[in-house]
């Protein structure tokens, strides 16, 4: 090996949920090799989905993920409805929104506070930013809480709530259960804009991406779980039509799959919803993401800490008002008939857009499973984030490397888990 | 003590519960040293710890070999969740051809290494605390780790769902509206949960002590529950626990 020649084995990724590692390698100065490498022991679920009930998707595939179960349970709901033709009432739509206002509470502040602020401040963990500022750190925790108060408040429990099901939930919540967690979340507010106005005093490292987003884009709102898919291309999806227009690839170095839109990367989660939905935001939000420095038309993924926080100040809004006046004494859920079909279900969990589609026979059985997680769409784009930063990567010491590429993919908030722990940094320096 | 976290085949949800304890975190910092929780630190001690607690489980030749070192460094070893303790719902490959599984989820199998089998902790390792739940509750998390600081045995009840479920004042839904729930079979630990929400327990916390699950079959049948479904039933997130998985056998054996 010659003294140009270098091999670094840095560590494994931590503060995200899953493992993984990252191997890149130069000619001289020219980068000749980035992959990220994702293996999570498979777990099957779309083998495991097959023969059992349709009804039975929300409560095993919540199991997927417990960051973010309620994403999978509204993504499961939607698609099952969707092939049994059941159409939910307004208060039903009003508390399923309400109830993913609370995932993105606790996931956002879980990421922002916890796994992501470590790195701005050059500390290991939470504790580490608890050393430098505690009331914030308290203040933070309680904000998280309300999120997980909510989720509680409609779903049963914080994680794998067991109120959901297809055509709405089991009971709604009583007026007492709703007035204790309207305080919480009123309690919340003031500290949520601190926080996040304290997070966007941190130095944020330069990069900007050209790379297309998807997201949902309703017609009047921010989306958890409605209208079609937009892209920063200039297409409108319907999810029906989602296999026209994006490809899943299994390549060798991964147990998750690579998804891409029209044969090129692309990008889901805050920063593409952001972009997407600016204009569906309120205007004290939209003069809060001016305030932050948050550009119309620019993706930084490194701000993607400051986007979470506008959309956990917009969860904790939306939900207070989706909440205001409930209809508590309404039917908890709609009669659902099983008929055979195909349904196809898309919702915005907190790191980007999550589709489930299933072949249903006429008993109401799970013919075929198709789950396509945000980790698997954002890759690609993860790595082209890298790529981009590759020259600095290369210059750098090795800790400092290392920490800057952890940082990179800490920005879009990787759930491993979702489809496949920890990463494992390779640096291979050859000679030109 | 010095306390690590490490993850096998899982949703990631037990271990969170660790951070979803919001009010204790800052407390339980200043009285546990986290020396390695992936997770949540980069800082990444290796260990010997004093306390491990286990989240996932085993299905891959590597992680049988991983379990093996993190007994080998652990005091003690608590298994948290039902992934850990009786394999979680993935142990239903089990049952089922694992190969068919993989061609249907991945289009280039040969590039998934994986066990035929999910196993518990327990079937690798021995375990010194097996704590229940998909997920586990956080305040009987508390109580382990309260009680493995304090070096004494935990304090969780074995009895049933009903034990909580009368406790709560709640009426059986089971005997008002003829709902099959698995909570007389099923441990308690989530504050009998779902009979709250007027839906039968669906056994997240696995068996309870002495279940008599063939007893609580014959009640699902006189309810109009056929054999499919009782069987779908206990062939959950707790699938393999021992006495959920009899019962399904001899239902299905029956068949």
């Amino acid at each position: 090996m010659s003294e140009e020649e270098r091999t670094i084995h840095v560590g494994y990724l931590s503060r995200v949920e899953g493992e993984g590692a990252l191997h890149l390698a130069w000619k001289g100065e020219e980068l000749v090799d980035l992959r990220l490498r994702i293996f999570e022991p498979p777990r099957f679920f779309e083998g495991l989905l097959r023969g059992r009930m349709a009804t039975e998707a929300a409560d095993i595939t919540a199991r997927i993920c417990g960051i973010c179960p309620v994403a999978y349970q509204t993504s499961a709901c939607v698609a099952v409805e969707d092939a049994f033709g059941v159409t939910l009432p307004p208060h039903l739509l009003a508390m399923r929104r309400a109830l993913y206002c609370g995932e993105w509470i606790e996931s956002h502040v879980l990421h922002m506070l916890m796994l992501h602020t470590p790195d701005f401040l050059g500390v290991p963990d939470a504790m580490g930013v608890a050393r430098l500022n505690r009331d914030m750190v308290q203040a933070g925790l309680r904000v998280k809480k309300a999120g997980n108060a909510l989720v509680a408040a409609l779903g049963g429990r914080e994680i794998h709530p067991i109120n959901v099901k297809v055509g709405g939930f089991w009971r709604l919540p009583r007026r007492d259960e709703l007035d204790r967690v309207r305080e919480q979340l009123v309690a919340a507010r003031p500290e949520a804009l601190a926080m996040v106005r304290w997070m966007g005093t941190f130095d944020f490292p330069e990069l900007d991406r050209d790379v297309p987003l998807v997201a949902l884009r309703p017609a009047d709102t921010y989306p958890f779980f409605e209208g079609d898919l937009g892209t920063t291309t200039g297409l409108t999806i319907d999810v029906h039509q989602w296999s026209d227009h994006f490809a899943e690839e299994h390549v060798e170095r991964s147990t998750a799959l690579h998804c891409r839109l029209h044969g090129q990367p692309y990008l889901t989660g805050p920063l593409a919803r952001f972009a997407l939905n600016r204009d569906r935001l309120p205007d004290d939000l939209r003069a809060l993401a001016d305030e932050l420095g948050l550009e119309a038309g620019v993706v930084r993924p490194f701000r993607s800490i400051l986007v979470r926080g506008v959309e956990v100040l917009y969860a904790i809004d939306e939900a207070l008002r989706l909440l205001d006046g409930f209809p508590v004494h309404l039917e908890p859920s709609v009669p659902v008939t099983p008929r055979a079909g195909v349904g196809w279900g898309a919702s915005e969990a907190p790191r980007g857009t999550l589709v489930h589609r299933y072949e249903i026979d006429g008993d109401g059985r799970i013919v075929s499973a198709v789950i396509t997680p945000p980790t698997s769409q954002n890759q690609l784009a993860i790595e082209a984030d890298l790529r981009e930063l590759a020259p600095e990567l290369r210059s750098l010491d090795e800790d400092a490397a290392r920490h800057r590429a952890e940082m990179a993919i800490r920005n879009h908030d990787p759930c491993i888990s979702c489809s496949t722990h920890f990463l494992t940094l390779e640096r291979v320096i050859e000679p030109a | 003590m010095r306390l690590a976290v490490h993850k096998f085949a899982s949703c990631d949800g037990c271990q969170l519960s660790v951070l979803d304890c919001e009010d204790e975190l800052l407390t339980i910092v200043e009285a546990v040293e986290i020396a390695y929780f992936p997770e949540a630190s980069s800082r990444m001690d290796d260990g010997p710890w004093d306390c491990s607690l286990v989240e996932g489980s085993i299905t891959t030749a590597h992680d049988a070999e991983r379990i093996q070192e993190v007994r080998r460094k652990s005091k003690r070893l608590v298994t948290i969740g039902a992934c850990a303790t009786a394999g979680g719902i993935q142990a239903l490959r089990n049952l089922g051809d694992v190969e068919a599984w993989r061609a249907v989820v991945y289009a280039r199998p040969e590039y998934v290494a994986t066990l035929a089998t999910s196993t518990a902790i327990a079937d690798h390792v021995p375990v010194d605390f097996e704590l229940r739940g998909c997920p586990v509750d956080k305040h009987q998390l508390l109580e382990v780790l309260l009680a493995m600081l304090h070096d004494r045995r935990p304090a969780i009840p074995r009895e049933s769902v009903c034990a909580d479920c009368r406790r709560a004042g709640q009426v059986c839904v089971t005997v008002a509206k003829g709902v099959p729930c698995l909570g007389p079979a099923t441990q308690a630990g989530c504050g009998a949960l779902c009979p709250g929400y007027h839906r039968g327990c669906y056994g997240c916390f696995g068996p309870s002590d002495h279940p008599n699950a063939p007893a609580l079959s014959r009640v699902w049948q006189a309810h109009g529950a056929d054999r499919d479904t009782i069987v779908a039933a206990l062939r959950t997130f707790n699938t393999a626990a021992p006495a959920f998985d009899a019962e399904a056998k001899r239902l299905e054996e029956d068949r």
